[in-house]
């Protein structure tokens, strides 16, 4: 009887020893993870806050952006989430409310969420060449702001499709159900109640998806970013400076620029990107605890 | 209690024609609006074939597909996309050595063997890293990741595949290992419990029963993040030093499908046949992108309708 | 009792479809009263209700009993036309409000859901003030001026019996009510669109046994206002608050629901023609 006693605590050892080695394992996953998002945002502190100015933040590139600041770069960069959120939030929102409040459950309903699945998947180049194509050539809009919002209206949609059905899932039928029985039509349960219900978490993934886009670079190096542009762009139809562009230009396209204006910018982008990122979340999760369904 | 009496005037059912037709053009407006994503998605197929025709009638796909060098503006032109083919799926293989174990072992961590306010932390984390903009991946890898591949193997350049691929690998940590996270969440803790109650430890526990379970799920993250690094384009433009030729190591520069496009887009004429080959290659992008992210999403439909309850 | 509901009850002998079918055609001097005639449901191709033939008479409480599944539920949201709102729900036979028949083309059920309300079976405020939740029904039909809205506000609310307890309040977010005072505002909400039957699913089953109280004084005060179509599972409840009662059941899951028995409440608790309703209510099953 001793025997498979021990036998069996020995196996259970070994198991036991098994599981604190693959804990470290991937305990050190982890590790790595966090080491490296630390080194991204530790990185950029450090090398970018020295070339943090009010100058730097509110004056022209001069010196063939060797020196001067950033801000023709800035507002471009809002200008172009600016419109694009005009464009995308109204498309994107009433495509939650279709799949959300309208859709059949068929075969049509299937491939819309598999193409909106897909879309997300789309590189973001294959984008660049799609508004190349269509918005740039072939509408004739030329690179431009506008160009490169519809360009990336087409990439957010999927995010704010998403986003918006999540949140409109939320919403418990109960309260649908209640409108309706007070003699509401559908639309107007849905706008009047359902939709207000639902807005913070609307609201937060549009400025999550709307960050994403204000960072992305290859779309918009096709159909519209400028290189460099003394001033701002003064219509829709204009090229303008944008941030990730810019960094792109500074890091690879022109020597010897000096590091703190290469830095800053990019310090720029990401904490613009994050913090508005990391508020809206936290907003977000904020909100989720407050109203209990 | 005030008895208010209800009177019929005014009451008529049925008349309500104008609300009616108020809610019929909102329905069909939400309609068409649910329809756009397959409206864009076939558009995106159909332009990048439109304009890539020219290449593809004038160069054959035959040609572009087998040939093996890539001179766009030499004489004469060659232009065959295996290089940029091997030089993406060179990329990639470095990525998926970086996101595949890393990221599926810190799934297993963050779910399996970790407390609540950690798995909240790090939400925040892997929001943060996805939120980032490739760009700037690409510009902190000029600055370290460059000298230190030159240093460390002493090559001339530091411009390289591996370089490349594993900036490319951290980039898609956040994709594999949200929804990794998300498959194993979604295991029901009877199945663990089950497993525990028979004497196995946590780790058993995850390996013979949690991971199992979850296999579709974490299959359909590694696919999304191999995605996003085939079609990631700043990084690899900026890291990779963009040779177009067929690699024989990681140590070698190579150039991508997406590198290629964003290089030379800018000093192409449009409508010329260099412009319609660039097209060509958007093409086989997109061919690929969306053979693997159909895959996924395949798989995950497959995943979220086994725990349905 | 009403003269009305006497006429029903009495002249109407359960079963006289003849009767049933006259009363149906003609229009009532008081209105809100249902008939039902041959009314069968089905959920896709499942039959889960058949043949229910029944009088709802006007100003006075219904009660609908049954056990779980027998399909209370489903036969009160044919009365509101809600069955529309599922895909896939088939009403058939002939169900009329005062005369006229409410499935009958042309009867848009919008309009049909301000004469008929309802109150459902967890507490649903909107996510708004206690005044939006309350105008959100008169605002629908295109009220707007303020004055009429804060009388019609006003005496929903007394009506429901919560007037007292918010009117110093009524910009208070709905979520900070109790949950039995949610559900009288749910009440108070549904009373604002002047409805003539107000139709209440299990309206007590989620609040303690105060709240139920409450409730069950403002249906005895409501009666007088508007006819009432309750589901409960409590027999109690039934006994204290109906006049009339109808038992429904499905003797099996491959079977269609139908009506046992319907009659006067006092009784069918005291002296029920079938067995199978006696063993129910004594709690032999169900
Ligand atoms: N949306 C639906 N789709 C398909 N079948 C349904 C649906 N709603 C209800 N049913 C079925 O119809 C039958 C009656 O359901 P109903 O909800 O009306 O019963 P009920 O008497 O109200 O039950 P309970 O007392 O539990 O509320 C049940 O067998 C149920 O499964
Ligand atoms: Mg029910």
């Amino acid at each position: 009887m001793t025997a498979p006693m021990s036998n069996r605590t020995g196996r259970a050892r070994r198991a036991r020893v098994v599981e604190g080695v693959m804990k470290v394992v991937t305990g050190a996953c982890v590790a790595m993870v966090i080491g490296a998002a630390l080194f991204v945002l530790g990185k950029i502190i450090v090398a970018g806050l020295p070339g943090i100015s009010l100058e730097f933040l509110f004056s022209k590139p001069g010196m063939g952006m060797r020196a001067g600041g950033i801000f023709p770069v800035i507002m471009g960069t809002l200008m172009l989430v600016t419109l694009t959120g005009v464009l995308v939030l109204p498309l994107g929102v009433m495509a939650g409310i279709y799949l959300s409040e309208y859709a059949p459950k068929n075969l049509m309903t299937r491939i819309v969420r598999l193409s909106i699945a897909n879309m997300a998947g789309v590189p973001s180049i294959v984008y660049g060449l799609f508004g190349l194509a269509v918005f740039v050539l072939l509408m004739q809009i030329g690179k431009s702001l506008l160009a490169s919002a519809l360009t990336l209206t087409c990439l957010t949609l999927p995010v704010i499709i998403t986003t918006t059905e999540e949140a409109l899932r939320q919403i418990p039928a109960d309260l649908r159900q209640a409108a309706l029985a007070l003699g509401a039509t559908r639309w107007r349960a849905i706008s009047k109640v359902v939709l207000p219900a639902a807005a913070p978490g609307i609201v937060t993934g549009s400025i999550l998806g709307l960050s994403r886009a204000a960072g992305e670079t290859a779309p918009i190096l096709v159909t519209g970013a400028a290189f460099f542009l003394p001033k701002l762009p003064d219509s829709v139809t204009s090229q303008y400076m944008s941030l990730p562009y810019h960094l792109y230009v500074l890091a690879t396209q022109v020597p010897n620029v000096p590091p703190e204006i290469t830095w800053g910018t990019a310090f720029v982008l990401v904490v613009g990107v994050s913090i508005v990122s990391m508020f809206a979340a936290a907003w977000r999760s904020a909100q989720r605890k407050k109203v209990k369904w | 209690m005030t008895v208010t009496p209800t009177t019929k005037a005014g009451r008529h059912l049925g008349r309500a024609t104008r609300r009616r037709a108020a809610e019929a053009v909102v329905r069909t407006l939400v309609y068409a609006a649910g329809l756009l994503s397959i409206v864009i998605l076939a558009a995106i197929a159909i332009f990048l074939f439109v304009e890539a025709r020219k290449a593809i009638n004038e160069v054959g796909l035959g040609t572009m597909l087998t040939a093996t060098s890539w001179f766009p503006t030499g004489t004469p032109k060659i232009f065959g996309f295996l290089p940029l083919i091997a030089g993406s799926l060179s990329v990639t293989a470095v990525a998926l050595v970086v996101f595949v174990p890393i990221g599926i072992g810190s799934a297993i961590f963050i779910s399996e063997f970790s407390a609540g306010w950690f798995k909240e932390a790090m939400k925040s984390v892997i929001e943060f890293m996805a939120a980032v903009p490739s760009v700037v991946y690409g510009f902190l890898g000029v600055a370290v990741l460059i000298p230190w591949v030159k240093a460390t193997f002493n090559l001339t350049s530091g411009m390289t595949a591996l370089t490349g691929g594993l900036v490319l690998g951290i980039m898609s940590l956040p994709t594999v290992i949200s929804i990794s996270e998300d498959a194993l969440h979604a295991v029901p803790d009877a199945l663990r419990q089950g497993s525990l109650a028979l004497g196995n430890t946590r780790w058993q526990t995850v390996y013979k029963v949690v991971v199992p379970s979850a296999s579709s799920g974490i299959f359909a993250g590694v696919m999304l993040g191999l995605g996003r690094a085939i079609g990631e384009t700043m990084a690899v433009l900026m890291l990779t030093g963009n040779a177009a030729i067929i690699p024989t190591s990681v140590l070698e520069s190579v150039r991508t499908m997406t590198g290629t496009i964003a290089a030379e887009m800018g000093e192409v004429v449009f409508g010329g046949l260099h412009y319609s080959v660039l097209f060509a290659v958007g093409l086989v992008l997109f061919g690929i992108t969306f053979a693997i992210n159909l895959a996924a999403d395949l798989v995950l439909e497959r995943q979220r309708k086994r725990w349905r309850r | 009792m009403s003269a009305v509901l006497e006429k029903a009850v009495m002249d109407v002998p359960f079963g006289s479809l003849e009767q049933v079918r006259s009363s149906a055609s003609s229009v009532e001097a008081v209105s809100g009263s249902f008939a039902l005639v041959d009314v069968s449901v089905a959920y896709g191709s499942e039959m889960v209700i058949e043949g229910v033939n029944m009088l709802v008479p006007s100003r006075a409480v219904t009660a609908l009993i049954g056990p779980s599944g027998c399909g209370k539920s489903t036969l009160l949201r044919c009365l509101n036309r809600m069955n529309d709102e599922i895909g896939g729900v088939r009403v058939g036979g002939t169900i009329t409000l005062d005369g006229l028949d409410i499935y009958q083309k042309g009867v848009d059920p919008v309009d049909l859901r301000t004469r008929v309300g309802q109150v459902f079976q967890r507490p649903n405020p909107f996510p708004m003030s206690i005044y939006d939740n309350v105008a959100f029904g008169p605002r629908t039909q295109g009220l707007r001026k303020r004055e009429e809205l804060d009388e019609i506000i006003e005496s929903s609310l007394r009506d429901a019996a919560l007037w007292e307890e918010v009117k110093n309040h009524l910009k208070k977010h709905a979520f900070e009510l109790s949950g039995g005072q949610q559900q009288r505002l749910c009440i108070a909400r549904a009373l604002a669109t002047k409805p003539e039957v107000l139709l209440m699913d299990e309206p007590a089953s989620a609040l303690d046994p105060i709240s139920t109280q409450q409730i069950e004084d403002t249906i005895a005060e409501l009666k007088n206002l508007v006819t009432i179509v309750i589901v409960t599972h409590n027999m109690q409840q039934a006994a204290r608050i109906s006049d009339q009662t109808a038992f429904m059941l499905r003797e099996s899951m491959d079977q269609p629901a139908h009506l046992v028995e319907v009659g006067d409440t006092k009784r069918m608790f005291t002296n029920p023609e079938d067995k199978r309703t006696e063993s129910y209510i004594t709690g032999r099953f169900g």
